[in-house]
């Protein structure tokens, strides 16, 4: 149940997997990316991320997803991937006026 | 005659609050992890504030100008009242894992009856520390099963800190004088109905973690008494330092 292969030498939370954390500050809102956390597998590392990551109050829901499921976008890609939208002024909703007492958009 | 006999019972639970967690605070910046040591650390938090709560309503019982702070950190080793388990010293993480668990097992049951205690404020202190302990409940219960069915060493490791904290178990559930006449008047639960619950969860996790029920063995108590080992004159040397050195500090 513990770490698959075991090494002696290393300290314990270099053998644990890593886990990315995901808290949700309340309900209606979207889980966010807060950090990351060391744990032998999901219930532990659910625990590890409560005790991290929500002990001044900061959500009422956790994720926690191996940090290896997933997947990133090349950083030499990135001005083929991002750099178009620069030029596209007209795709951001710059002209309607919010109300006041909307928050959260 | 009940106020001093409840104030004394409110010390029973402050003292097992407050030497548990004092003695995992020195987990502290020394943990297995970094999580580990966040998860230690709560826990600790967690129990501290409960010793705060039931040793505050002791001295608004006792009344004599006392304060919980006063309770804490100027009463000598005989006057302490914790069960013997909870001054156990740390040892390896498994040790500390095994204390927890027993320790967690009997007082979530002991704050679940504690809640219907025909004492409002003692009620009312067990509603808020049951869902704190339900937590920590979990994370020992977790860890002695990851322990126990891991690998070698650690089982080896688990069954062995299991073996060396079960003869302070038998004294959780020692019925005394105190515990007898406020049975009687529906301020304490029975701790031979809350033994059998605490058999059958033991039973459960033991199982699952395919580790071996120690058998009967002499049980050590006393620590309600005042009775204690001598780690508890270590602890307090350390946990009431400030106060001795400085009286009335000020944080």
């Amino acid at each position: 149940m513990m770490s698959d292969t075991p090494k002696k030498a290393k300290a314990p939370s270099k053998e644990w997997p890593l886990w990315e954390v995901f808290v949700r500050s309340k309900s209606g809102l979207s889980h966010r990316h807060v950090g990351s956390v060391h744990a032998s597998d999901s219930a532990l590392a659910i625990e590890a991320a409560r005790d991290l990551y929500t002990r001044r109050q900061e959500g009422v829901s956790l994720w926690v997803v191996p940090s290896s499921s997933i997947v990133a976008s090349d950083p030499d890609e990135a001005g083929n991937l991002f750099e178009p939208a620069k030029d596209k002024i007209y795709r951001h909703p710059t002209f309607y006026s919010i109300p006041k007492h909307v928050k959260h958009i | 005659m009940s106020a001093e006999l409840k104030a004394i019972y409110a010390q029973y639970l402050g003292d097992n609050s407050l030497i548990l967690g004092q003695r995992l605070s020195e987990w502290c910046g020394h943990s297995p992890a970094l999580e580990l040591d966040m998860s230690l650390s709560n826990l600790s938090l967690d129990l501290i504030g409960q010793a705060q709560l039931f040793l505050g309503y002791s001295a608004q019982l006792l009344g004599q100008d006392l304060d919980e702070d006063k309770l804490a950190f100027l009463r000598d080793v005989m006057d302490f009242k914790n069960v013997l388990l909870v001054e156990q010293p740390n040892g390896d993480f498994a040790h500390t894992v095994a204390r927890q668990f027993f320790f967690s097992a009997f007082q979530s049951l002991e704050l679940e009856a504690l809640k219907s205690s025909t004492d409002s404020e003692l009620a009312a202190i067990a509603a808020k520390a049951s869902k704190e302990v339900a937590y920590h409940l979990r994370f020992a219960r977790d860890w002695t099963i990851r322990l126990g069915d891991g690998t070698e060493e650690s089982t080896r490791r688990m069954q062995t800190a299991i073996e060396d904290m079960w003869r302070f178990t038998d004294e959780l559930f020692h019925m005394d004088d105190t515990h007898q006449a406020l049975l009687a008047d529906g301020v304490a639960p029975d701790l031979n109905t809350i033994r059998a619950q605490w058999d059958a969860l033991v039973d459960e996790v033991l199982a699952e973690a395919k580790l071996t029920r120690p058998g009967p063995c002499r049980p050590i108590m006393g620590g309600r008494e005042g009775h204690h080992s001598e780690h508890l004159g270590h602890i307090l040397s350390e946990m009431q330092y400030l106060q001795r050195a400085y009286p009335g500090a000020q944080w």
